[in-house]
């Protein structure tokens, strides 16, 4: 049992290997197929080039940027651009006014969307809606009427104030944002010769004060109250389906909206004066720079903080806005001045001599391996060719799914990767000399050996695969390229050494060649000691004799038989996991 | 070959046994003067210097070129200013963008008329203005909080994996001794610091405690295996396992060290300065001094601080005790133990 167990555990690890490289070529495949997909990585800037985009602020004469401005408008853009895949772009400013920003391929409208507005959303509440005036007919003639409605609402309180047209300041002071006395005469008539066509993006109205503007596709023009909820109140935004009471899904995108304590509770005192007024006053309207994205009915007072923005969204734009509210509104409104293609920094010939490196680096490797382990090193060299296969499958993969792009300081952490791959190999070889040296048999010492070895694998993985996640999960930029290399490479060396590496050992070590320790199999018992054998069966006698007890009952697990030593260790406080680790 | 093997036996077995652990003292002044040397002589050089992507720095576009050829533009820069590594790309059709190390005005002045020259344009076709770092504040402080949370995390895995915290503090000693040091070579060498080489530095914070955990792992295994009646003390304990793992850590380091030479032989002496060197530098100082210190500061390090236990202390009077009265009475008793000593 103890011999045809193993080999049969081999087989089927080496198995599921072949499913999963299978499965990554499968899904490689059906990426090309469905087209975005492709079989090589996606290069990053600096290999491939890209888009330069020059963005300029949108500035009122006089008005000045501040560095720190810059710096914020800097930092809010590379974190929508990193949500959007992991692409390295590159962010800088330029002369103090200019942001450029350099990203691999060519952005689409959407992508530029993302980089450029603002996003600064506000809820306002709704006190006047009307018919949008006709602004294609006579510029001057911006007389149109408004919807009656809406005007006597407006004029019908307080009278009295519109005696002053002049009037810039309400007569009444206004109780609160929904108050009509909100709207002086001079606003009025303002919003009377509006045009929607006039939304100027760039200036947003100060956030105590009215605002006249209009839905986002012109079809309907408010006049707003004071800013009740602002975007900074948001403490996080996803987007998704809306959900029926029932759970099934209309088909509608939209985004939701998580509020922070203040935004909680603010956003719960409008929604539940705004549900006790009638008509337009009822209405809240989301504002998204400027413009109204959509101005609901207040059916209910939502005091969880958790409202759902809806508007005509698909996919891509729900998640482009959730991302641009996520990360805040960029301090200033920029408009994209240049957009031009550019060349790669570094040129074909840096990636070249790269490549060259490494394939030299490789060759060194493998003979070195060769040296040390003579036909063992043979192993070496496969496992490292199945872990460059999987890893080049996944690379390829995640640069169709996630947008990763390869640069060069990438292929060079992959290069890196081969010594670390290496390392699991050496461990484990060590491992297994080591018990052949205490007089072991191949069979039981490859066992032994790599139940020895997989432990201190995976907890010297665990450390490098930490340290990826972590920097993945809280560094920006060029960081996350590199984090998710070193996750890749660390997560591919232990499927490798598991389902690869120990399984061939231990199909070799059934082998004539292996088992009867060939001079070149790299795991000769005589090289590696054999005449320390009689000593090693000698030496245990007389530790035996000496120590009393508990103590030499680790000595004793040592000449455990395997079986014995497996129950022993499921019992044994850590190395249950290793087991499993290494059983599946 | 054969030699190696025998190497390889010696120290498993014990018989060859180099007393690392005993001669801490020497190991911990060569770190402390090494370290010294690390932080004053960049101090004295005037600090580190920083690539453009974090200090900034100057731009040149030059329009309605006719020739796309990128490498006359890094050669007029660097003809004028040597040090002030170019990146050139083609912008659209007809333009080029140079950008350069910060320049001064005359610099500016000068590097602006050798890139008109070497493109036959006018002066005026050619633009200069100032760009800001690519590798702003922000990224920096979000690499160096990923940093510290890094570091706690891996303290506690690692003190739960030992179940001893005083293996996380011996590791995360010698993973500060890589990191000044590796950090150190830099500014004694003057070269840049680019994103390139940061990168490079948070692999080293991977390899170097990577290296440590798979050492320690072996030092745990010895520790235990030899309980509170062994004959040996625990440092010899801890000894024993660092000389048996020698073997392991030198042909690591070499399998991990070949390609990234390579990298940084063809990256420094084929391309000069760029990505390939930057990163590779870091790489493989690091690398060394990661194996090293796992040998030389961490392992020593732990045995002292686990030396002063009680515990710890009982057993090494006991075994001191046992090998004493071996000597005394029957000196063939064990030559492996008593050579560990030696």
């Amino acid at each position: 049992m103890a011999k045809s167990s193993p080999t049969k555990k081999a087989w089927r690890s080496l198995s599921w290997l072949g499913v999963i490289i299978v499965g990554l070529i499968i899904a490689n495949g059906a990426g090309v197929l469905t087209g975005g997909g492709s079989w090589t990585p996606k290069l990053a800037l600096d290999l491939e080039g890209g888009t330069q985009i020059i963005l300029a602020p949108k500035l009122e004469s006089g008005q000045t940027v501040s560095s720190e401005q810059l710096n914020q408008a800097v930092s809010i853009i590379r974190e929508r651009i990193d949500a959007a895949g992991v692409s390295e772009s590159e962010i800088n400013t330029q002369g103090g006014q200019n942001i450029v920003v350099s990203i691999p391929g060519t952005p689409d409208d959407a992508t530029l969307n993302r980089i450029q507005s603002s996003a600064k959303l506000e809820f306002r509440p709704v006190l006047v809606a009307s018919a949008p005036t006709e602004d294609s007919v006579g510029a001057d003639g911006s007389t149109a009427t408004p919807t009656p409605g809406a005007t006597d609402d407006a004029a019908a309180p307080e009278t009295d104030a519109a005696a002053d047209p002049a009037a810039e300041t309400p007569a009444v002071a206004p109780t609160d944002a929904s108050d009509l006395n909100n709207i002086t005469p001079a606003l009025q008539e303002q919003f009377d010769s509006f045009q929607c066509s006039n939304i100027d993006t760039s200036v947003v109205a100060p956030a105590g004060e009215p605002l006249i503007t209009c839905e986002a596709d012109g079809s309907v023009k408010y006049i707003l109250g004071p800013v009740e909820v602002s975007g900074e109140n948001i403490s996080d935004a996803t987007n998704g389906q809306v959900t029926t009471q029932s759970g099934a899904t209309t088909g509608e995108w939209a985004v939701n909206i998580v509020f922070d304590g203040a935004g909680t509770k603010s956003f719960a005192d409008v929604t539940t004066r705004l549900s006790g007024l009638e008509g337009a006053q009822n209405q809240f309207a989301i504002v998204l720079d400027g413009s109204v994205i959509s101005a609901p009915r207040t059916l209910a007072v939502i005091t969880d903080g958790k409202p759902q923005i809806t508007g005509s969204f698909d996919q891509d734009t729900s998640k482009a806005l959730a991302d641009q509210l996520k990360f805040g509104a960029l301090p200033i409104s920029f408009t994209v001045q240049s957009q031009d293609t550019i060349s790669a920094t570094l040129g074909s010939t840096q990636l070249q001599s790269g490549l060259i490196a490494g394939l030299i680096g490789l060759i060194l490797v493998v003979l070195y391996s060769l040296l040390q382990y003579r036909l063992l090193g043979l192993v070496t060299v496969a496992s490292l060719a199945v872990a460059a296969v999987i890893t080049y499958l996944l690379i390829t993969l995640l640069s169709w799914r996630e947008g990763y792009r390869l640069s060069l300081a990438g292929v060079a952490g992959l290069i890196v990767a081969i010594g670390i791959t290496a390392d699991s190999f050496i461990v484990y070889f060590e491992r297994v000399r080591d018990e052949l040296r205490d007089g072991r048999g191949l069979v039981s010492s490859v066992e032994s050996g790599w139940k020895r070895a997989i432990r201190t694998i995976i907890a010297s993985d665990t450390v490098n695969f930490l340290a990826a996640a972590v920097l993945f999960i809280l560094a920006v930029g060029n960081v996350r390229g590199f984090a998710l290399t070193l996750g890749l490479t660390t997560l591919v060396d232990l499927l490798v050494v598991a389902l690869f590496t120990h399984p061939t050992l231990q199909l070799l070590a059934r082998t004539k060649f292996f088992g009867d320790g060939h001079k070149l199999s790299g795991l000769d018992p005589r090289a590696l000691g054999a005449v320390y054998r009689g000593r090693a069966q000698f030496k245990p006698s007389s530790e035996v004799a000496s120590r009393k007890g508990s103590s030499s009952s680790k000595e004793a697990v040592k000449r455990q038989t395997i079986a014995e030593r497996k129950a022993a260790e499921l019992i044994g406080t850590g190395s249950g996991k290793s087991t499993d680790g290494k059983d599946s | 070959m054969a030699s190696f093997n025998q190497f390889g036996n010696d120290l498993h077995t014990g018989k060859l046994s180099y007393n690392i652990v005993g001669r801490r003292k020497v190991w911990y002044l060569a770190a402390a003067a090494m370290i010294l040397i690390a932080i004053v002589v960049p101090a004295l050089r005037g600090g580190f210097t920083f690539g453009i992507e974090f200090t900034g720095g100057s731009e040149f576009v030059l329009s309605e070129i006719s020739t796309q050829d990128q490498d006359a533009a890094a050669t007029a820069v660097t003809d004028v200013v040597p040090a002030a590594a170019p990146r050139v790309s083609v912008v659209g059709t007809d333009s080029i963008r140079v950008q350069t190390d910060q320049l001064t005005d005359t610099e500016s002045r000068e590097v602006r008329s050798a890139l008109a020259t070497a493109y036959s344009l006018d002066p005026a076709q050619v633009t200069s203005s100032f760009i800001g770092p690519s590798w702003g504040q922000d990224i920096t402080g979000s690499a160096i909080r990923a940093l510290l949370t890094f570091l706690v995390l891996a303290g506690v895995v690692m003190a739960l994996y030992f179940r001893t915290w005083k293996m996380a503090v011996a590791a995360m000693v010698a993973l500060l001794h890589d990191l000044v040091i590796t950090a150190g070579f830099y500014g004694i060498t003057g070269f840049e610091i680019t994103p390139a080489a940061v990168i490079g530095f948070l692999t080293i914070l991977g390899y170097s405690l990577y290296d440590t955990v798979v050492v320690f792992d072996k030092i745990r295994e010895n520790t235990a295996v030899d309980g509170p009646e062994s004959r040996r003390t625990f440092a010899e304990s801890v000894n024993l396992a660092v000389n048996q793992t020698l073997v392991r850590s030198i042909n690591t380091s070499v399998v991990a060290v070949l390609p990234v030479a390579s990298i940084l032989v063809i990256g420094a002496f084929v391309l000069g300065a760029g990505t390939l060197r930057d990163i590779s530098l870091a790489l493989f100082i690091g690398m060394l001094v990661g194996t090293y210190s796992t040998i030389f500061i961490a392992a020593p390090l732990y045995a002292q601080m686990r030396e002063n236990e009680p515990e710890i202390r009982k057993r090494d009077k006991k075994a001191l005790a046992l090998k004493a009265k071996a000597a005394g009475t029957s000196p063939v008793a064990d030559v492996t133990h008593a050579d560990i000593t030696a």
